[in-house]
């Protein structure tokens, strides 16, 4: 098994649902988001996804684009970022979902990304600009190297067009909460659960719920509707103010940990804000 | 196998609901006819195939004929192919447009369609742009677009492309995405060169009642194609025509100042399609440089990538002196000052004809005027009085 099934299965056990966090690797370091993984993990977060930047994100709004351009900056490359992950591995059991665009997987070798991503330590990949229509290139490689090849269901996406996707899809279901770019727009709770209520009972996957959960009252109104929710844009902004000034770990794993008492409903606290620097 | 549809999930459904729309459109008569009344009535075609005695003369080889987009509406090909897809978008039912542009020009053929129209139109332009192209963002807002200045990247086409792609992603369901150039995510560039390929049937028919023969050569520039597209395309099963796709070489092919993505780049996926690239070896996108912005692009049409791997068309880069060069020479002997980017495929012209024999012909696609270039040219000071 798997350790992003695994995981799942743990919570099911547990009557938790699943924190998935994003964080762009190389912002503001390499270095400091390999700290920052086995911190979150510690604060309550399940699952990682590591964001491989790209020069053009055109699904990411602003707070991720930024992000990207840093770590660009700083010289990331997926290189760079799977041997992190290798390194982090001897220590560290999180689940690690590697979140990005076709081209730099392209221009690193389809065949050679697949080995490398496995024997690193890597459990999933979600890749936004490859729907099925033009996944069979990747996932040639990727499937048998034992990566989980997570799909992705829009706000837009017929049922029947649903039912093709979950067909091929693995690990969790990531399900778009906006009709929108990440971190921009704020999720109507009732179109959520409306949405997941379709498309459901057409996988046995775990589904979680992504792009606009930005705060802790977000994230305990989404989780019940799902078996995990992802924030992305709220940590990845935090993590650029304090890493401005220094460390960035204690204030991302504060946040991390109040969005885990948030889902697990030991707060419902609608006015809880993360904590960021005004 | 280059294009495909490369896309994020929220936006796959539109692009399949647009390819049925196409299909249904272009089997329709009644739409066909329409389009064509458009181009005919409104932007005024048949443009003009010239012959440019002048320029022959001075260059003592090949006979160059000028096919005239410079002389439509609007004053580029570009007005082809937003007529089409607001046609398109207007019988999809959608009232919103929205365009990406670099010179302006497609920002400006889309601006006139969606006033023709009566619908709304938001432009995305890169702020760098928006500064070298003053007079067609003026000539936007005149027309009642709104023109959202990008700032991300390079602030140039390739920027304002990816800021109009996550505009779309949240406004997909009521507006449509007018892609001004034969790349994007399937079926745009089938669509595209099928709205542009009016330039090269009329140019067909044209050279036939003039000549009595097919040309030996047909030159155009290219950026993301799709001029040289609709010029090419209804030639490509006549294999005697040669066809030369002009890249720009920018400051030189060995500096990171070009656009040469045929020619100097990789194959890669953007904007929804898989073709040539200009990248870095770790699959980041660099910036692409022209003189003319319209050129400026890091991508190209994926039918250009599949035309030089089978060698049906061969590319080439022209740099920017060269392509000045180009453009005072056919303002000084023709009396037609072209669009910077045309001046690529008229010096590419002028590189070629001399050692080509007088009884062969080149048609050369002058795919727009150059009143927005005069700044630029002025400021290089190499036109004095």
């Amino acid at each position: 098994m798997g350790r992003i099934e695994a995981r799942f299965r743990t919570l099911k056990q547990e009557g938790r649902k699943a924190l998935v966090v994003y964080l762009t690797a190389g912002d503001p370091t390499l270095q400091a988001t390999a700290s920052l993984i086995p911190a979150l993990e510690a604060a309550g977060a399940d699952i990682v996804e590591i964001g491989v930047p790209f020069s053009d994100p055109t699904a990411d709004g602003p707070v991720i684009q930024a992000a990207s351009q840093r770590a660009l900056r700083g010289g990331t490359t997926l290189e760079k970022i799977l041997a992190m992950i290798a390194s982090l591995r001897r220590t560290c059991g999180i689940p690690i979902v590697l979140f990005g665009y076709y081209n730099p997987l392209l221009g690193y070798g389809t065949q050679r990304f697949a080995a490398d991503a496995a024997a690193s330590g890597v459990d999933g990949i979600l890749v936004v600009d490859l729907p099925p229509e033009e996944s069979d290139e990747l996932r040639r490689w990727t499937d048998p190297a034992g990566l989980a090849f997570i799909s992705l269901i829009a706000p837009t996406t017929a049922p029947k067009r649903a039912r093709r996707i979950l067909r091929g899809a693995a690990g969790f279901v990531y399900f778009i909460s906006v009709t929108g770019v990440t971190g921009t727009a704020a999720p109507r709770i009732e179109e959520i659960g409306h949405a997941i209520g379709k498309f459901r009972p057409m996988t046995t996957l775990p589904v979680a719920v992504g792009f606009g959960i930005s705060t802790p009252a977000q994230a305990a109104a989404i989780a019940p509707l799902a078996d995990g929710i992802v924030v992305g844009s709220a940590l990845v902004r935090l993590i650029a103010e304090t890493g401005q000034r220094g460390d960035p770990v204690p204030a991302a794993a504060a946040f991390t940990a109040m969005l885990r008492r948030a889902i697990d409903g030991e707060v419902a606290d609608g006015r809880m804000r993360p904590p960021l620097p005004e | 196998m280059y294009g495909g549809r490369y896309a994020a999930e929220t936006l796959m459904p539109a692009l399949l609901e647009l390819e049925s729309a196409y299909r249904a459109a272009r089997r329709d008569s009644a739409f066909r006819r329409e389009f064509s009344g458009y181009l005919h009535q409104y932007a005024g075609r048949a443009t003009p195939l010239y012959e440019a005695r002048r320029l022959t003369e001075a260059l003592g080889g090949a006979k160059i004929y000028l096919k005239r987009e410079d002389m439509g509406h609007t004053g580029s090909h570009k007005i082809n192919n937003t007529l089409g897809q607001c046609l398109l978008a207007r019988r999809m039912g959608k009232t919103k447009v929205i365009a990406e542009t670099g010179a302006g020009q497609h920002g400006v053929a889309t601006a006139t369609a969606a006033a023709l129209f009566g619908m709304e139109c938001r432009i995305f332009m890169g702020e760098e742009d928006i500064r070298r192209q003053a007079h067609n963002v003026y000539r936007m807002r005149i027309l009642g677009a709104e023109v959202v200045p990008v700032a991300a990247g390079t602030a140039t086409l390739k920027d304002a492309m990816n800021e109009a792609m996550r505009y779309w992603v949240s406004a997909v369901r009521d507006t449509f995405y007018v892609i001004g150039t034969t790349a994007g995510p399937h079926p745009y560039p089938v669509m595209v060169r099928d709205f542009q390929s009016v330039i090269g049937r009329e140019a067909k028919r044209q050279i036939l009642k003039r000549e009595g023969r097919l040309p030996d050569l047909l030159i155009a520039c290219v950026g993301g194609g799709s001029n040289a597209l609709g010029l090419f395309y209804p030639f490509l099963a006549h294999t005697p025509v040669a066809m030369t796709g002009v890249e720009a070489a920018g400051k030189g092919l060995d500096t990171p100042f070009h656009s040469a993505s045929i020619t100097a780049g990789r194959v890669g996926v953007l904007h929804g399609n898989k073709t040539y690239l200009l990248q870095d070896e770790h699959g980041q996108v660099r910036d692409a440089y022209a003189i003319a912005a319209g050129l400026d692009y890091p991508g190209v049409g994926p039918e250009h990538a599949w035309l030089r791997d089978t060698g049906r068309a061969d590319y080439v880069a022209v740099a920017d002196d060269e392509a000045v060069e180009g453009f005072v020479a056919l303002s000084r002997r023709e009396g037609i000052i072209p669009a910077l980017e045309s001046a690529h495929a008229v010096a590419h012209a002028i590189r070629t004809a001399p050692a080509m024999a007088k009884d062969r012909i080149i048609i050369v696609n002058l795919s727009g005027r150059g009143d927005k270039d005069a700044e630029t040219i002025a400021q290089r000071g190499e036109v004095t009085g």
